[in-house]
């Protein structure tokens, strides 16, 4: 069932459109994440589901409630919430005292407050910083102080608005590890917008891709990354291989396509002549140095034009009569002594390609 | 200057052996400053969140016209409170003209403006986002602004500290409403005012230099807070 439902929801700011027609089904329990690039409206849309603004036409349903515009009731509905910035914010008062905020301003017992910030301050390893006062914390840390205060409400919904975007490493570990802690158990309903696709990956159940103000498709996570439903969402997926063809025959589900300077096999339902695009996610492709007898039905011969390593996978650019990038393992780097020019075979599976139709321009 | 250096061994003096007189001037300058500094903050520090935290017409206007009074003179605040409170006045019937409450009155409307926009720039200066914040966590408008209020706590009490200043200073308006009665409205500056016109140069040094003394204990008891 869902928990939000948003219809036909629409925003601005001044005279520029934020949200154009949202419609968005949130299920209790589940892991959403909002993805889209700087500016795309992921955080309008979590401050209009937060009840910190007001849509400017739409509606907003909580539990099958429909929100007010205005009066009592949001406050209400607002404390069934809780929403962690994407800058750090803490008040000026100690890291207890942060924490206890929501509940103070909930009116709760004093010695519930005492037992359960204590309990919450353990469990983000804040506990020997209880007296300190917050402003003096790191960034990790203070964006923890946020994310115990948001939990210890235990909202029902709880929103974060890419919490990991301002930290180093180790502390975006920390913050993700006690989100997909929160998703676990299972009582949270879990909305995120993140610019990281790795980080959604990981951390959603299902995934809502906002590109300039729409929601252009929402899928689980599986879907969205490997059938993105049009080229802009491909190129934000991380989808580096997009090839415009042309299906030349389809054999029961098996097409071939022409993609100018070689033909590539896919499985998929297109009638031939379709214009598409190709696409084939970078991780799916893999190398070798001589055409060797697999399973993979796709092979093309190139040389490399690029190598770029970062952390354990690096990045092959090659050069195939048309450009291919794969991304393999460091060892297989090494065993390859793959580098700039070196000759190779890239190979892929025709169920690893993805096809897109081509919209007339 | 050898005068000021008399004046300080005066000071010394009258403060160490707790000249009765001395005692009683410096003990209602402070009363009747302290209670028109905790007055004014009463209405302004809550007037200026309202204005603050609302949204109307005119808000630029009046943020423009309470700065504007920070430099309102004090024989003027002195004269509007005379033309109020004396006999022939509209609230001549109060009979309060020449007592300490007509003087508490005269600093709470000079230093109502300095309280009211310290109090409206203070609390412009706690981001967006801790404001949100505050909301998000479930706090209603009231308690959002408490939250606000104590973000802000040091530049409110620097807004209060200022207003106090201000009051236990001025002249103009504390002989005009006062009169420098003696044993009833005289304070420290109309004190000062009246012995040096007296050639009292050593009392009149002394008394500035127990004022200060004065406003120094308030600051570190405020700033203890």
């Amino acid at each position: 069932m869902s928990l939000i439902e948003v219809v036909g929801l629409n925003h601005r700011y001044g005279e520029r459109k934020v949200l154009e027609n949202i419609n968005l089904n949130i299920n209790k329990g589940e892991a959403f994440c909002l993805i889209g690039s700087t500016g795309a409206g992921k955080t309008t849309l979590l401050r209009l589901i937060d009840l910190l603004e007001t849509p400017a036409s739409g509606d907003i349903y909580f539990d099958g409630l429909c929100i007010p515009k205005s009066g009592r009731q949001r406050l209400e509905i607002r404390r069934r919430m809780a929403f962690v910035l994407q800058k750090p914010q803490v008040f000026n008062l100690s890291v207890y005292d942060n924490v206890a905020s929501g509940l103070r301003w909930r009116r709760e017992k004093k010695d519930r407050i005492d037992k359960k910030v204590n309990e919450i301050l353990e469990m983000v390893g804040l506990e020997d910083y209880r007296n300190r006062n917050a402003r003096t914390l790191s960034g990790g840390e203070a964006q923890r102080v946020a994310l115990a205060r948001a939990m210890v409400i235990e909202p029902e919904i709880l929103l974060l608005d890419e919490p990991t975007a301002n930290l180093d490493p180790g502390s975006t570990a920390k913050i993700e590890q006690l989100v997909s802690y929160i998703s676990e158990q299972g009582n949270t309903t879990i909305i995120m917008a993140t610019h990281d696709m790795p980080q959604g990956q990981h951390l959603a159940n299902r995934i809502g891709v906002l590109l300039d103000g729409k929601i252009v498709q929402t899928g689980d996570v599986e879907q969205v990354f490997r059938s993105p439903q049009d080229e802009e969402v491909a190129n934000f997926v991380g989808m580096e291989n997009i090839i415009e063809g042309v299906v030349t025959a389809n054999n029961e589900g098996m097409v071939t396509l022409d993609i100018g300077g070689g033909a590539i096999q896919a499985v998929s339902d297109f009638p031939v002549g379709e214009r598409v695009y190709v696409c084939v996610r970078p991780e799916d492709i893999t190398l070798a140095l001589s055409r060797t007898q697999s399973s993979a039905r796709n092979s093309f011969y190139g040389k490399i034009t690029q190598v770029v390593s970062f952390g354990p996978l690096t990045r092959v650019e090659m050069d195939c009569g048309f450009r291919l990038v794969s991304l393999v393992t460091k060892v297989s780097v090494e065993e390859l002594s793959l580098q700039k020019r070196k000759e190779v075979y890239a190979s892929f599976k025709a169920t690893g390609v993805h096809l897109i139709k081509r919209r007339a321009k | 200057m050898a005068e000021i250096w008399q004046g300080f061994l005066k000071a010394i003096e009258l403060i160490v052996s707790l000249d009765p007189e001395v005692m009683e001037i410096a003990g209602r300058s402070l009363r009747i400053s302290v209670t028109s500094c905790l007055l004014a903050s009463f209405i302004c520090i809550p007037l200026g969140s309202l204005i603050h935290f609302h949204n109307f017409r005119g808000k630029r206007a009046v943020i423009n016209i309470i700065q504007t009074f920070f430099s309102l003179p004090t024989v003027c605040v002195g004269l509007f409170v005379f033309v109020l409170f004396s006999r022939a006045g509209p609230l001549g019937g109060l009979g309060i003209m020449f007592t300490p409450t007509a003087m508490v009155i005269g600093q709470m409307i000079l230093i109502t403006p300095i309280l009211l926009g310290l109090t409206i720039s203070a609390l412009s200066g706690v981001s967006k986002e801790i404001v949100d914040t505050a909301i998000s966590l479930g706090a209603s408008s009231f308690q959002t602004t408490v939250a606000v209020l104590r973000e802000a706590r040091y530049a409110v009490l620097a807004a209060v500290t200022m207003g106090f200043g201000r009051a236990i200073a001025e002249v103009g308006c504390a002989i005009m409403v006062g009169g420098n009665i003696r044993g009833f409205t005289r304070v420290i500056t109309t004190a000062i005012s009246l012995e040096t016109s007296k050639g009292e140069l050593e009392l009149s040094i002394a008394l500035g230099i127990i004022l200060l003394f004065l406003a120094l204990i308030v600051n570190v008891a405020l700033n203890r807070l």
